[in-house]
């Protein structure tokens, strides 16, 4: 039991920490330009295709570094020529460029690397065994992206609240007007947080793309948990972020680890017998639910607190 | 004030509002001339696959005019508009397979109306959810209800049968006068009819006050709350409104294929609907007709000849969104393209460099298939009429020429008068200075 909370909890965080790298992105873009980027966990879909690539031609440590950049640069370049044209006609235009542009992106990534899984592998030097706790050994690659998750959010940190030009993008989150009259080009602040979200999700991409499958649906079953990730921590929240990141990364993980059925569940509270037409739900676990548990749990939070958790305004 | 008042209030009462429409010449006859070609359609393409192809269509009209309810008239971006067409087909299959083991007089033309009360019911537990808030928000939280219903879909296995679906048999229901919708053509009119229906009493809600007052939603909704409106009334009575209709198409759908499956309430579904509906034009109410019958037939005929067809897809959405944001419908609208070039038909030069435009695109993306995807048919493939080898430099070149010189034209062309070198100033017309 306690080895298994011990690794649920371990796996939770990663998973949670991975998250955040892409939530953080699109929430801070959000906020900043009124853009939901539906294309963001393209982006990190081709940052693991990127890194993929890398690291077969040259090796994973250059990957580690270019294919974020290139991913980025892919990211500034489509706010400038894609995103700031369709910004006059409105949110609803913009929210459709960045849906035509996901599933531009996802066909892309068939063209050019098939319908199946590519063969994206854990480097050699890492593909070690970093401690054994209670008989189970946890991989070195897992620790590494946990390291790195902390690491690039601490920098964010860093970046956004002690540096000057996190101080003038967080004025232009709230008054990008004003800061456009103190003579800040604020179009380009946009396009460089744009392609900086875009970075972040590639690095989650290249990091992820070895333990997670690396095939053209991995975009598709992450964007919508994104959604949910800063629905549930508040709109425009970057803590907000990082809690509903990690609450939704362990809460997953634990219900995929749980093989207890529903019905057990429900007679350990006392309904032992199951309520009407719900009868077929009692044998299934709860691990098999757990694909469910992320947006039901968006559902609950906006019947009981419609502004998510740290969210001020919705 | 409620959605019910809304209908019947303002200064057209509901009698006067019917003679105004009756008095409309011109309307009765634009919709008796689409009842006619309903009719007609099945005696000009007779072959059997031409009507299969027609019923898919008329299915897929029905639910692009249930969306664009939400997002031409509301202005409400639905990213999981297909659970209401899928759980409104479930709805239907299952009373099919109800009706037909108990032999219970219910003839299958009714069915439709029970997979849009499935629709219904469902729109008003979703919908008073998602109606909370508009824009924005309200596109997160359906994608995010559209995910919980596909991802629950594949547990409840006695609604939605599993991996494989429910199936059923249309030909078992009650049969009067012998119709036991058998043959594709029987099924074929009841879409036809169906859809014609379903298209009219569309129309009718976008020309009631309350359709006004969606529109109102869409365009202002801080001065609609003002007056005393309740915008969250409104996007509830519109979403569920949509949820109808495409609970209806679900229905037809499910008739016409006699199986659902948990597809049928998934993303791609949702996306789909999306994709026509924009495409086609969100501002006019013929747009998502336009793009329904466009989709369709490009998914049916495209998908033989490339592997590519999605790919061309999302980038004449993408295009249409950057480029043509009336969608197809406006380009011949009374502003639209179409009649500039009627105007002043020297703009039609304009076209050749997008056709070279379109023509190097799909060079590029042929060859980009042939060397990633379809790299196992061997590099030549045949384009264009000349076989082409995807290996060689030479047609990479000839597209890229093709796509940058094409657009550069494109945009010295389009770009304004004093920025235009003076050769194509006499050709596109643009007067001097």
């Amino acid at each position: 039991m306690l080895q298994l909370v011990t690794f649920s909890i371990l796996n939770g965080l990663l998973y949670g920490m991975l998250l955040f790298l892409l939530a953080s992105g699109l929430t801070l873009i959000f906020s900043m330009m009124g853009v939901l980027n539906i294309a963001h966990a393209s982006f990190y879909m081709l940052g693991a295709y990127f890194g993929f690539q890398i690291a077969k031609e040259i090796g994973f440590w250059p990957a580690l570094l270019i294919a974020p950049l290139a991913v980025g640069l892919i990211g500034a370049l489509i706010e400038r020529y894609g995103l700031r044209r369709v910004h006059a006609y409105g949110h609803v235009a913009e929210l459709l460029f960045t849906f035509g542009l996901a599933f531009i992106i996802e066909e892309l990534v068939q063209m050019i690397w098939g319908r199946v899984p590519v063969d994206y592998r854990i480097p050699a030097g890492l593909n070690t065994t970093a401690f054994t706790l209670f008989n189970t050994s946890y991989p070195t690659f897992r620790v590494f992206i946990l390291l790195i998750a902390v690491a690039v959010f601490g920098l964010l940190m860093l970046l956004v609240t002690k540096t000057r030009v996190g101080l003038i993008v967080r004025a232009a989150l709230t008054q990008p007007r004003m800061v456009g009259m103190l003579g800040h080009d604020v179009p380009r602040i946009f396009m460089l947080v744009f392609g900086l979200g875009c970075a972040l999700a590639g690095l989650a991409g290249v990091i992820a793309g070895p333990v997670f499958v690396t095939q053209p649906s991995m975009a598709g079953v992450f964007g919508p948990i994104l959604f949910v990730v800063i629905v549930v921590g508040g709109l425009g929240s970057l803590a907000g972020a990082l809690i509903a990141s990690l609450l939704i990364g362990l809460v997953q993980t634990f219900a995929v680890a749980l093989n207890v059925s529903i019905g057990t569940v429900m007679g350990a509270v006392g309904i032992s017998s199951p309520p009407l037409l719900l009868d077929e739900l009692w044998p299934v676990t709860i691990a098999q639910i757990a694909p469910v548990v992320p947006y039901l749990l968006m559902v609950l939070l906006l019947i009981f607190r419609p502004t998510g958790l740290l969210g001020r305004r919705m | 004030m409620t959605a019910h008042s809304l209908l019947s209030a303002g200064s057209l009462g509901p009698a006067r509002w019917v003679n105004s429409l009756v008095a409309n010449a011109g309307f009765a006859l634009a919709w008796a001339a689409a009842a006619m070609l309903l009719v007609v359609l099945p005696l000009i393409f007779k072959s059997d696959s031409a009507i299969a192809v027609m019923c898919i269509i008329g299915v897929s009209v029905v639910f692009a005019l249930s969306y664009n309810m939400l997002l031409g008239q509301a202005g409400l971006l639905s990213f999981g508009h297909a659970i209401f067409f899928g759980l409104g087909g479930f709805c239907a299959i299952h009373v099919m397979n109800a009706v037909a083991a108990s032999h219970a007089p219910v003839p299958l033309v009714l069915i439709p109306l029970v997979g849009g009360l499935g629709g219904l019911f469902f729109g008003i537990v979703f919908g008073s959810l998602a109606s909370k808030r508009g824009g924005t928000i309200f596109a997160m939280i359906s994608f995010g209800l559209g995910e919980l219903v596909s991802s629950a879909a594949p547990i409840l296995n006695r609604f939605f049968g599993g991996e494989t679906g429910i199936t059923t048999d249309r030909s078992a229901l009650y049969a009067p006068f012998g119709m036991n919708f058998g043959p594709q053509i029987q099924v074929y009119y009841l879409i036809a009819g169906w859809c014609f229906i379903s298209s009219l009493a569309m129309y009718f809600v976008t020309r009631t006050p309350f359709g006004q007052i969606m529109r109102a939603v869409r365009e202002n909704p801080e001065r609609l709350e003002f007056i005393g409106c309740s915008t969250r009334r409104v996007r509830f009575v519109a979403f569920i409104l949509a949820a109808f209709f495409a609970g209806v198409a679900g229905a037809l759908a499910a008739i016409n294929f006699e199986i659902m499956t948990v597809s049928n309430v998934g993303g791609n579904q949702s996306a789909m609907v999306v994709l026509m509906t924009y495409i086609g034009g969100i501002g006019y109410f013929v747009g998502p007709v336009i793009g329904a019958v466009l989709i369709t037939l490009m998914q049916i005929l495209l998908s033989d000849i490339t592997a590519g067809w999605q790919m061309y897809l999302g980038i004449l959405f993408v295009v249409v969104v950057m480029y043509a944001p009336g969608g197809i419908a406006a380009l011949f609208g009374p502003e639209g393209m179409a009649a500039q070039a009627w105007h002043s038909p020297r703009q039609f030069v304009l076209v050749m460099p997008m056709l070279l435009t379109v023509v190097g695109g799909m060079l590029l993306i042929e060859l980009g298939y042939q060397v990633g995807l379809k790299s196992s048919d061997g590099p030549i493939r045949v384009l264009f009429g000349i076989a082409v080898n995807s290996r060689s430099p030479l047609p990479w070149l000839v597209g890229l020429a093709l796509v940058i010189g094409s657009f550069c034209g494109l945009r010295f062309a389009t770009a304004p008068a004093d920025r235009m070198p003076a050769v194509l100033r006499e050709l596109t017309g643009v007067p001097h200075g």
